[in-house]
């Protein structure tokens, strides 16, 4: 047990390491800036005195770095300053949203994982049959359409043709569970539609590779029949890189949902970036990007430790 | 029950069991299970649910067949081994090649009329050398999907190219008033500045595309060359660019591009740069990989005993021996790029107005969609086409390359 706690600890610092050097990237590329961000923010127009006071008031006066390691404590706490366009904590612009964009992130995975495993053993099942060939053209397709793409087509479809559910999501308080759902489903269904694809390929490619062991060879020439010899013996052995797609696939939910966000306009954190970004309101996009970089390292961290537990082999690496 | 109903049931019945008889049991397997699924589509959704699935697939047929002939034409015109002529003549080869290029690039520069007939001429000699009897016997195993991949790039590329031959109007020509409907000048209406969209959508394929197919080359040359050094040099070289390349793909590509979109403003030379420096590390990575591989083949060591340098290493050792998966790998990386630069103007980031481009046309015409109106999907549509079509021909060349044939 202690070798794999050394293990996920030695992960753990390099994840950490990683996050390091991207709040240093994060942060010091906004230097780069032609002139600096009070010039940015005001304009070309801007008098001397407004620029003065603005440096002042963002303490742009001070060294870099002095101004990094105070960005960053601060960010520890989650307090990433004003925005400079709206003067208000960055905090209070994007902390309910980032709730948001989490619950979203959550409704996909909550449908998109199980349907995508039970899918990906099925085709691996039936593989090189006419389905399979059927099941690779459809998620080919799934994944090469931009996620605008799809989630117009089911504003299209579910929204105004139809009429079953609603195509702008907008949330209000005090909404019951139910209606949450409701509201937030074509946004989700989009994403699940993006997701799933890429994850049953994977599950599909994970358990075909292991068919040609040798002990699925044995297994097979004992009479086991064809599906257990899936889900007994190729399954528990592929839950390593199943693990680390559903994984990568989470993050990308997290990421990805910038684009589903405006498509529906789901008042979600990726909203907030694209406006930012937009409107050059440098604290926001930072603490955005940021925030996004660590779920994103979070989760393939969580990936990495996972395939740890349930690969013995990789626990003791050569 | 109509006369299309009772047509439709008789069709999909007698083809299975003509499946049946004949023992082609894949066929039988989907068009029995087509019928029983049309059992239940024409309870719920009546005759107009079995015209839309008959639509589909007569659309699905037409596209076979389409493929087909395109696959058969290709392995006639390698079958007739245009190629190795070319490849006996030197000369000739590159003169087909130079003149054309040379005036291209002119025509680019100082305005030469006929630049597009030049560049389609660089691309048609380049297609004919590499038609020979070895490429007749690979494409013979191409699969359908692959040859409707083929098929579509080519009809992308003769619309890019062509554009201002095929469009019927400049791409910033306002022609009517906002929205107008389809009519005998506009095949698909206006869009919401009164512009025509057929036109537009014809030069968003020179726009779109062209912008990706720079990023992707800028991205695989910063990406393949570093690899490729990293893999002949070795040594804390290697280690210093692995981190470096660790970190970069460890923040989510949109994310970063949207940063560096923020710092340096939407223009076409930022994306570029932005792209490159994204998605250089996943090239980097691959290439390392399969160049390790052969880093540590005895031809490689008996070059090194003969003295050659790096230079000749990477051109004339390694790069040969590894062409097959980075091509496919070009494939797959330009499709991740069109999809995150489709994704940046979809947000406004991407190229700027005037300028005609599928993504930013979807989001200004989207408000027709609240009115049933699939037009500002047609541009999405073309995104989705292109890139499925990238995605089949990256298939099939990645199983003919890794030599894997599932049991």
């Amino acid at each position: 047990m202690g070798d794999i706690l050394g293990l996920v600890g030695k992960r753990l610092g390099l994840g950490l390491v990683i996050l390091l050097v991207i709040s240093i990237i994060i942060f010091f590329m906004v230097e780069l800036l032609p002139g600096d961000i009070a010039q940015a923010v005001l304009g070309q127009g801007a008098t001397e005195d407004n620029l003065a006071a603005l440096r002042k008031e963002m303490g742009l006066d001070k060294p870099a770095i002095v101004r990094y390691l105070g960005w960053l404590s601060g960010a520890v706490t989650f307090d990433f300053g004003a925005s400079v366009v709206t003067k208000e904590p960055v905090i209070s612009l994007i902390g309910e949203r980032f709730m948001n964009t989490l619950f979203l992130a959550a409704y996909a995975a909550v449908i998109a994982v199980p349907v995508a495993i039970v899918l990906g053993v099925l085709v691996a099942l039936l593989r090189n049959s006419i389905f399979d060939r059927v099941a690779n053209v459809a998620t080919l397709t799934s994944i090469s359409s931009p996620e605008f793409f799809l989630g117009y087509i089911l504003i299209l479809y579910f929204a105004v043709k139809w009429g079953m559910f609603p195509a702008i999501s907008s949330l209000s308080d005090g909404m019951s569970f139910g209606e949450l759902l409701n509201r937030t489903f074509l946004p989700a269904l989009t994403l699940v539609l993006v997701v799933v694809a890429h994850m049953m390929r994977m599950t599909r490619a994970a358990i075909i590779n292991l068919l040609a062991s040798p002990y699925i060879e044995m297994a097979r020439l004992k009479g086991t029949p064809p599906w257990k010899v899936i889900v007994r013996h190729a399954l528990p052995n592929a839950w390593a890189p199943i693990i680390n797609v559903v994984a990568l696939n989470l993050a990308y939910l997290i990421t990805g949902v910038v684009l589903v966000e405006v498509v529906f306009v789901y008042p979600g954190i990726g909203q907030a970036l694209v406006d930012a970004v937009s409107k050059r309101d440098f604290p926001v996009v930072q603490a955005c990007c940021l925030i996004f970089a660590a779920t994103f390292i979070l989760l393939n961290l969580a990936a990495d430790v996972g395939a740890i537990l349930t690969n013995p082999r990789l626990r003791h690496p050569k | 029950m109509s006369v299309f109903v009772i047509g439709y049931y008789t069709l999909l019945l007698a083809v299975s069991c003509l499946a049946a008889y004949f023992n082609k049991r894949q066929v039988f397997i989907l068009a029995f299970s087509l019928t029983l699924v049309s059992f239940i589509l024409g309870i719920v959704g009546g005759p107009g649910a079995l015209k839309a699935v008959a639509v589909c697939a007569a659309l699905l047929g037409l596209t076979a067949m389409v493929s087909y002939a395109f696959r058969e034409f290709l392995i006639q015109l390698a079958e007739s081994n245009v190629g190795s002529s070319f490849a006996n003549n030197p000369p000739l080869k590159y003169l087909c090649l130079l003149v054309p290029a040379v005036w291209c690039l002119l025509a680019w520069i100082i305005g030469l009329p006929l630049g597009e007939i030049a560049f389609a001429l660089v691309i048609i000699v380049v297609l004919l050398i590499a038609m020979t009897t070895e490429t007749a016997k690979e494409l013979r195993t191409a699969p359908l999907t692959a040859a409707f991949g083929m098929f579509v790039i080519f009809t992308y590329a003769i619309a890019g190219i062509f554009a201002p031959y095929i469009a019927p109007h400049g791409e910033a020509a306002v022609i009517s008033s906002a929205f107008a409907p389809p009519d005998e000048s506009m095949l698909l209406g206006a869009d919401q500045l009164g512009r025509d969209m057929f036109s537009r959508l014809v030069y968003g394929a020179r726009n779109s595309v062209g912008l990706a197919i720079t990023a992707t080359t800028a991205a695989f040359f910063l990406g393949a060359g570093a690899g490729l050094l990293a893999a002949t040099k070795g040594g804390w070289f290697d280690q210093f660019l692995g981190r470096v390349a660790d970190v970069i793909m460890s923040i989510p590509s949109l994310i970063f591009a949207l940063l560096m979109l923020s710092i340096f403003g939407p223009s076409t030379p930022v994306i570029i740069c932005a792209v490159a420096i994204i998605y250089a590390p996943r090239v980097f990575r691959l290439t390392r990989a399969v160049a390790g591989n052969v880093v540590v083949m005895d031809y490689i060591e008996a070059a090194k005993l003969r003295g050659e340098g790096t230079g000749y290493l990477i051109r004339r050792e390694i790069l040969p021996n590894s062409t097959a998966p980075l091509i496919a790998e070009f494939g797959l990386e330009f499709c991740f790029v069109f999809l995150l630069v489709a994704g940046l103007s979809f947000l406004g980031l991407g190229i700027q107005p005037p300028t005609a481009d599928w993504g930013s046309m979807v989001r200004e015409n989207a408000t027709l969609i609240s009115f049933g109106d699939i037009t500002p999907l047609i541009p999405a549509a073309a995104i989705a086409l292109l890139t499925v079509a990238v995605n089949f021909v990256v298939d099939w060349m990645l199983f003919r390359s890794s030599g894997l044939k599932e049991q």
